[in-house]
């Protein structure tokens, strides 16, 4: 032992079996969700996809030559070529600098519907499921009826009385949005608070919200982030669907959903103008979707007992 | 220390309604222990639960030390009496590490010293501190149930109350809980109220046996009397006999009511 | 085929290996016995081997399992080695499995009735009525009082006596000559349990058949079989008649069998088993 080569000492300190701290013991279990998560090389794709997007979205001032808004009409409609590798728009404007910056705004809108999103599923699906009785009812009734909305539509609505812009597009969004995660909290909190541990706080006296918020909460938050995960190319979609529109992001933001909006004109001849933006859609949804698969099988509680 | 009297449970109401405990009375002695014993469906789960206000449609007399026991229970009958539950995968939460679940009942009862406690009561149930950290699925079976026995007692509780804490257990780890549970009592003067399903543990554990079939109690005796092989009731006969093993002659005198 | 005292089962140096992330882990090394036409026990705490002793029989192993042996046999024909086909026509028509708990082994949307009628038509040629007289004949055989009110009724409505019961008759329909019960009743209580076993008992003396019992339980399997083997680690540390258990020679069984409180011999404390780490060499 005394010969064993420095370099993998933290993968030791990570795979110990004796903790020595509740620091070191959380490593450890993010180490080996990490190892069960990387062995899935589709789930690993979608992470690198989601990687990339982030690390865009920093690093958008030193990746890109321009800040993809002034226009340059002397270059417009260019191929793609070495200079300008996705081609360049209308008004002449970088088109692969215009998606690295969209990066941030799809960024912002996903963040923006998470940060709503799942703390709302999360505490009206939680207390449903753990009171029962009469508050279920009510709040699953409430749920029901954000659920009976037709999403785009009713985001339609709300953007044509708010005004549009991204804040509303957001807003319109998570709207729409949060009751699925307020069902998927409930059906787990359901199962949880009939388990032993649950009992076991009780008859030590622990107060409801400490029981909601440090027992329930925590075993019900994988299967909401799961899905959220699942959810966020619906998500980019629907943004990208209502700046399409002219509802959501307006120009000459580089939203991608509206550089494919006022690109759609140029796709017989420039065909690059509104493909570029769209393809950057596909490839960021699809990346969702592959990390939300990973992320269940590793998260999800009920797959751990394969 | 304990005594019930007139115990009743009812889970629901009109038609699917449950009578799931009758008219149940017992007592039990300070520093004593008491052994609910039936098959399931016998309602001897629900009258722990009942006494621990994990159930709430009871009706009856509960005491403890004298004082009557209402539905809603002060945080000051949490700290005197704890419950250790049968299953001991589901009894510790499955996200938190046992210095957590440790903590947690200090934390809600006020305790200071929390980190020396913990060492403490680990050291009591026969865990080395190398356990500190460990999550619920790093440990066995046996050594589960030891955390969840140092969760109960950590507070220094007076009345234990025992869910079938072995009956999840290889019979090698049961004897080791069992001896373990056997200690604490003496050296806390704890008060026992055990549920099994099996009678030589309850013949081990208790001085006194409460029988129970159908949320009934059936027979109420000391454990001379089970040692002597002299339980009056038929139906304790049988499970008397039951638990001797396999005997295809007695086996065929049951009473069948399945 | 085969004479009557022939073994019905012969096992050499079986292994039952597993993939982890940590390494190859071995549950079974090296066990072997054979069995005739009796009862015998198999028993062992968690993590012993002997559920996936039984199982490696069957050729059930999950996926990231291997199974090795010198010898694995039923009535001479071998099963290391045996074609997924030829190991259908064996499993649950000549080898049996009865498992824990019966509300999982039964279909939760089909009649009990159709159930056992199926498993019947599976296995004969016959019209669906011969079924039906066939099905209520086995209910009858494993005691159920009112096997017609049985045979219309979905596994959630019987108890979890009622269900075993069901398993055993459905599991008696081809006429197995072994059955494998794997824990069959420690999930009911103890004189259902021993109803059930009964059953069981009755069947298999009266049909000739072999029983492998699978159970924790020490002292109901020395009182219910014919030859117990203790298995510790993967191994099988003593093997013996099941009426001489109480002088078992290995230390092991010996600490088993102490470490078990007695009704009639109270003591101060348990004897608790102390393992020497070479019983699992």
């Amino acid at each position: 032992m005394a010969s064993s080569p420095p370099v993998p000492s933290w993968r030791a300190w990570l795979l110990l079996d004796v903790p020595k701290s509740s620091f070191q013991a959380r490593c450890q279990r993010a180490y080996i969700g990490w190892l069960a998560f990387s062995s899935n090389p589709l789930a690993l794709t979608g992470f690198l996809i989601i990687l990339t997007l982030v690390l865009a979205a920093i690093f958008a001032p030193l990746i890109t030559a321009s800040d993809g808004l002034a226009p340059d009409l002397r270059n417009r409609l260019l191929p793609p070529s070495g200079e300008h590798w996705f081609g360049t728009d209308q008004l002449g404007r970088d088109i692969f600098d215009r998606i690295i910056w969209g990066a941030r705004i799809t960024l912002y809108i996903v963040g923006l519907v998470a940060i709503i999103v799942v703390p709302v599923g999360l505490v009206v699906g939680v207390v449903a499921g753990y009171m029962g009785g009469i508050v279920d009812q009510v709040l699953m009734r409430i749920t029901d009826i954000f659920l009976a909305f037709p999403r785009l539509i009713l985001a339609l609505a709300f953007v044509a009385a708010l005004g549009p812009g991204i804040e509303n597009a957001v807003l319109a969004i998570a709207l729409t949005t949060w009751s699925p995660y307020a069902r998927i909290a409930r059906a787990e909190a359901l199962t949880i608070r009939r388990s032993e541990y649950i009992m076991a706080a009780r008859t030590q006296g622990a107060s409801l919200a400490r029981i909601l918020v440090s027992h329930v909460a925590p075993m019900c938050l994988a299967s909401v982030i799961v899905r959220l995960t699942l959810d966020m190319a619906g998500i980019i979609l629907t943004a990208a669907g209502l700046g399409f529109l002219g509802l959501g992001a307006q120009p000459p933001s580089p939203e991608w959903g509206a550089m494919i909006s006022t690109g759609r004109q140029f796709i017989l001849d420039q065909w690059w103008v509104p493909t570029m933006p769209g393809l950057a859609i596909l490839i960021v949804s699809l990346g969702f979707n592959l990390l939300g698969d990973g992320l269940r099988d590793v998260l999800d509680p009920r797959g751990q007992e394969r | 220390m304990i005594r019930a009297a007139g115990l009743d449970v009812r889970f629901g109401r009109g038609e699917g309604a449950v009578h799931a405990v009758r008219a149940v009375d017992f007592e039990v002695a300070p520093a004593g222990s008491i052994g609910l014993v039936g098959e399931s469906g016998s309602g001897k789960s629900t009258v722990l639960r009942a006494i621990a206000g994990l159930v709430d449609d009871w009706t009856g007399t509960l005491e403890i030390a004298g004082e009557p026991l209402g539905r809603s229970r002060s945080r000051q009958f949490r700290r005197e009496v704890q419950m250790v539950f049968q299953d001991p995968y589901g009894a510790l939460h499955p996200r938190h590490a046992v210095d957590r679940i440790l903590k947690e009942p200090l934390v809600i009862q006020g305790f200071d010293a929390r980190d020396r406690r913990v060492e403490a009561a680990l050291d009591e149930v026969g865990l080395d501190a190398s356990f500190r950290y460990r999550f619920p699925h790093q440990l066995s079976g046996g050594q589960r149930q030891r955390v969840a026995i140092a969760r109960a007692l950590i507070i220094e509780p007076r009345v234990l109350l025992l869910d079938e804490p072995t009956s999840a257990l290889d019979v090698s780890i049961q004897a080791e809980v069992l001896n373990l549970l056997q200690r604490l009592r003496r050296e806390r003067a704890l008060t026992y109220v055990l549920v099994s399903h099996n009678l030589a543990v309850v013949g081990h554990m208790c001085e006194h046996l409460v029988v129970m079939r159908d949320g009934d109690v059936v027979e109420s005796m000391d454990v001379a009397t089970l040692r002597r092989r002299s339980p009056t009731h038929p139906y304790t006969r049988q499970l008397f006999q039951a638990s001797l093993g396999y005997d295809a002659a007695v086996i065929a005198s049951f009473v069948d009511d399945l | 085929m085969t004479g009557a005292d022939a073994p019905l089962i012969e096992v050499e140096d079986l292994h039952v290996g597993f993939r982890t992330p940590k390494g190859m882990v071995e549950a079974v090394r090296g066990v072997g016995f054979t069995l005739g036409r009796e009862k015998l026990g198999i028993v062992g705490e968690s993590g012993s081997g002997k559920s996936q002793t039984g199982r490696a029989i069957l050729g059930l192993i999950a996926g990231n399992g291997a199974v090795r042996a010198r010898k694995l046999r039923f009535a001479g024909i071998d099963l290391v080695d045996a074609t997924p086909r030829t190991m259908r026509t064996i499993r649950g028509n000549r080898v049996s499995m009865v498992l824990q708990d019966p509300r999982y082994s039964l279909n939760p949307v089909m009649t009990v009735g159709r159930q056992i009628a199926e498993a019947f038509l599976v296995h004969h040629r016959a019209s669906r009525r011969q079924a039906k007289e066939r099905a209520l004949e086995m209910l009858r055989a494993v005691r159920i009082r009112d096997p017609e009110r049985v045979y219309r009724a979905y596994p959630h409505e019987l108890s979890g006596g009622m269900g075993q019961r069901v398993m055993i008759a459905m599991m008696m329909i081809p006429q197995p000559d072994v059955i494998i019960a794997d824990e069959p009743t420690s999930a009911l209580d103890v004189t259902v349990s021993l109803q059930v076993l009964a059953i069981l008992d009755d069947l298999v003396s009266s049909r000739g058949m072999g029983l492998i019992l699978i159970s924790h339980d020490l002292e109901l399997v020395a009182s219910f079989c014919d030859r117990v083997l203790i298995m510790y680690a993967g191994r099988v540390v003593e093997s013996c008649a099941a009426r001489d258990l109480s002088h078992a020679r290995h230390p092991y069984t010996q600490g088993l069998l102490r470490s078990l409180p007695k009704i009639d011999a109270p003591v101060e404390e348990l004897p608790t088993l102390q393992r020497d780490p070479s019983w699992a060499l």
